[in-house]
């Protein structure tokens, strides 16, 4: 007599609610892109900065008598300025394809067939690119915080400068939230990652180049918000409290933000469903 | 007796509407799916598909209401989809993933923890008969297979109830047969209910023991497969040489169905109030010859047919 049926059983163990399923999607994302090694030597790279940075740190604490080498709440910001970069290609490797492969693969009559509501899948891929994002930037400026203040052996700096923390978290954020929502928006209208990644990009570059032509032909600043870059640094400058890059004021930069954000969850709430009705 | 269908029903349509713009996919439907396997029927393009999807909640119908374990499909889709599974129709994986992955990733998705999600997905891969492919990425799978891990990805987390569309699609003869083994076991030994949408008449007569048949977009009729198959009457396989349109309609005009079944042969039906001697007769008076006359089995095709009509076919003999 066997001693289990080798057919169908039923199911009689735990089951979790369905709220934590953009925690699934979100952790398997993360664990597939991290099989990419060609992604994994980006990350690294991206990492660069912070050891010079760190190397800057170390020289400071041991050389306070030269001035050039201090740290300031500025060089987080500088350094969260050079981090754009890696930001721009990872969100463009990382991001292209998390909802337009799922478009191409028919994925979404799965998801929306389980207990996964639009807004957690949404969320789901939302965190993937947001986790490899704010490794490249807010993760390695918050250790860089901790490395002054394990050099220095004390929190005198930080205790001086309490409001870089939340500087570095929202100066994190931003970008994240605009990059990564943008993104997720152009990924939902195609089934091709490459043609979502070279819209992306040119949407970046266009927009970047038609502020440098407003901004060439008027001799002024005010339209930065024509440009997302320019929209994040200038955002980023507020909450460093350093002198703006552009004349924007602060709050036409974050209704920039916002339209850009609302848009975003707009067109994906339009998209993102299980089945394409075509009238 | 339609409040007693609707208490054990597993799923139920009243007056449901959908429109695809100034297309109705379904009119009208109203119908109970009770426990048990019963097989969706109708034609390309009936609504049977359209159907599905709006139980699943992955459409919202123009009106009417849908109730699945009594829940309201409009306002509780999410906790009916812990309770259900679904096996679409076109090919639909998650990209990059090998069958356990993507088991296991399914199963996570309905609540099951990572470790039983892994241990369950091999359990069904192993019911559905993926065996060593299993550790092969899923784009490289043939039809028989694909076919195979949608099952498996609907079954990994102990639903209630299977919505299984068109899963002999593409399928070879052993593996349709090895499918059909599958959703008839799950049905009869293992306790769950399905709704079985296909176009082929003997995967839902072998697998199923109620039917609901659809054509543009309505109800047509529905029942026990025993019921419908044995109505008051007899089936005869007839082939007849002469003028076969207006022996059709005359035989249509005495109450008996006919359609077309293999080459030239039709399949009628002689309600128990007539006999064969009245289809001799008729044929007589239009002068055509009868070749050849034989008693059949009812089966489920000539339920689908007398439901849905055959006018467009005898148009065509004409």
């Amino acid at each position: 007599m066997p001693i289990h049926s080798d057919g169908y059983r039923p199911y009689l163990g735990r089951r979790h609610t369905h709220e934590r399923a953009w925690l699934v999607i979100t952790a398997a994302g993360v664990r597939a892109v991290f099989l990419n090694r060609r992604l994994l030597g980006l990350l690294l790279v991206a990492w660069v900065p912070f050891v010079v940075r760190a190397v800057q740190i170390y020289a400071a604490t041991n050389f306070p008598q030269a001035p050039f080498l201090q740290i300031s709440p500025n060089m987080f910001h500088d350094f969260l300025r050079q981090q754009d970069l890696f930001v721009f290609f990872i969100t463009v490797w990382v991001g292209s394809g998390l909802i337009a492969n799922d478009l191409r693969s028919n994925a979404l009559q799965v998801y929306f067939s389980k207990p996964v509501t639009r807004a957690a899948y949404v969320g789901g891929k939302l965190g993937i690119l947001a986790c490899f994002l704010l490794l490249v930037t807010w993760l390695p400026a918050m250790l860089l915080l901790v490395v002054q203040a394990a050099l220095a052996g004390d929190l005198r700096f930080l205790a001086a400068n309490t409001f870089v923390i939340p500087a570095i978290t929202i100066a994190s954020l931003v970008p994240v939230l605009m990059s990564s929502l943008t993104i997720l928006a152009l990924s939902s209208f195609s089934k091709s990652a490459r043609f979502v990644a070279i819209t992306y990009a040119g949407l970046v570059f266009f927009s970047e180049a038609v502020f440098n032509v407003v901004r060439a032909t008027t001799r002024r600043t005010t339209m930065s918000w024509l440009s997302p870059s320019a929209t994040m640094n200038q955002i980023g400058d507020a909450v460093f409290r350093v002198r703006p890059s552009f004349e924007t004021p602060i709050a036409v930069s974050l209704a920039a933000m916002a339209v850009l954000i609302a848009v975003s969850l707009l067109v994906l709430a339009k998209r993102v469903r299980a089945v394409e009705v075509v009238a | 007796m339609m409040e007693d269908a609707s208490a054990s029903a597993v799923a139920q349509l009243d007056d449901v509407g959908v429109r695809y713009g100034t297309q109705w996919a379904l009119r009208d439907v109203t119908v109970a799916f009770p426990r048990g396997a019963v097989g969706l029927l109708g034609p390309n393009g009936a609504g049977k598909s359209t159907l599905i999807k709006a139980l699943l909640g992955l459409i919202s119908p123009d009106r009417g209401r849908m109730r699945v374990f009594g829940y309201d499909v409009a306002e509780k889709a999410i906790e009916i989809r812990t309770r259900i599974g679904y096996m679409p129709e076109i090919d639909a994986y998650i990209p990059g993933t090998n069958a356990v992955t993507f088991v296991a990733y399914c199963a996570q998705l309905c609540g099951l923890p990572q470790t039983e999600a892994m241990q369950r997905a091999h359990e069904v891969l192993h019911y559905t008969g993926l065996g060593e492919a299993r550790y092969r990425n899923v784009e490289t799978y043939s039809t028989g297979m694909k076919q195979r891990i949608k099952l498996a990805q609907a079954l990994v987390h102990d639903p209630e109830l299977l919505f299984l569309d068109e899963p002999t699609n593409g399928m070879d003869p052993k593996g349709r047969d090895e499918m059909l083994d599958l959703i008839r076991d799950l049905a009869h030994s293992r306790g769950l209910s399905l709704i079985l949408s296909s176009h082929l008449l003997p995967d839902v007569e072998y697998a199923c023991d109620h039917v609901v048949v659809i054509d543009r977009g309505k109800i047509a009729t529905e029942g026990s497969i025993g019921e419908l198959k044995g109505p008051g009457g007899r089936v005869y396989e007839l082939r007849v040489k002469g003028q076969e349109g207006a022996f059709v309609t005359a035989l249509r005009e005495m109450g008996m169905e006919c359609h077309d079944a293999d080459d030239d042969v039709m399949r009628v039906f002689v309600p128990d109030a007539l006999s064969c001697r009245d289809l001799f007769a008729i044929a007589v008076h239009q002068g055509v010859q009868v070749r050849h006359l034989r008693p059949s089995v009812p089966t489920l095709e000539d339920v689908f047919a007398r439901a849905i009509g055959v006018e467009n076919r005898e148009t065509s003999r004409d």
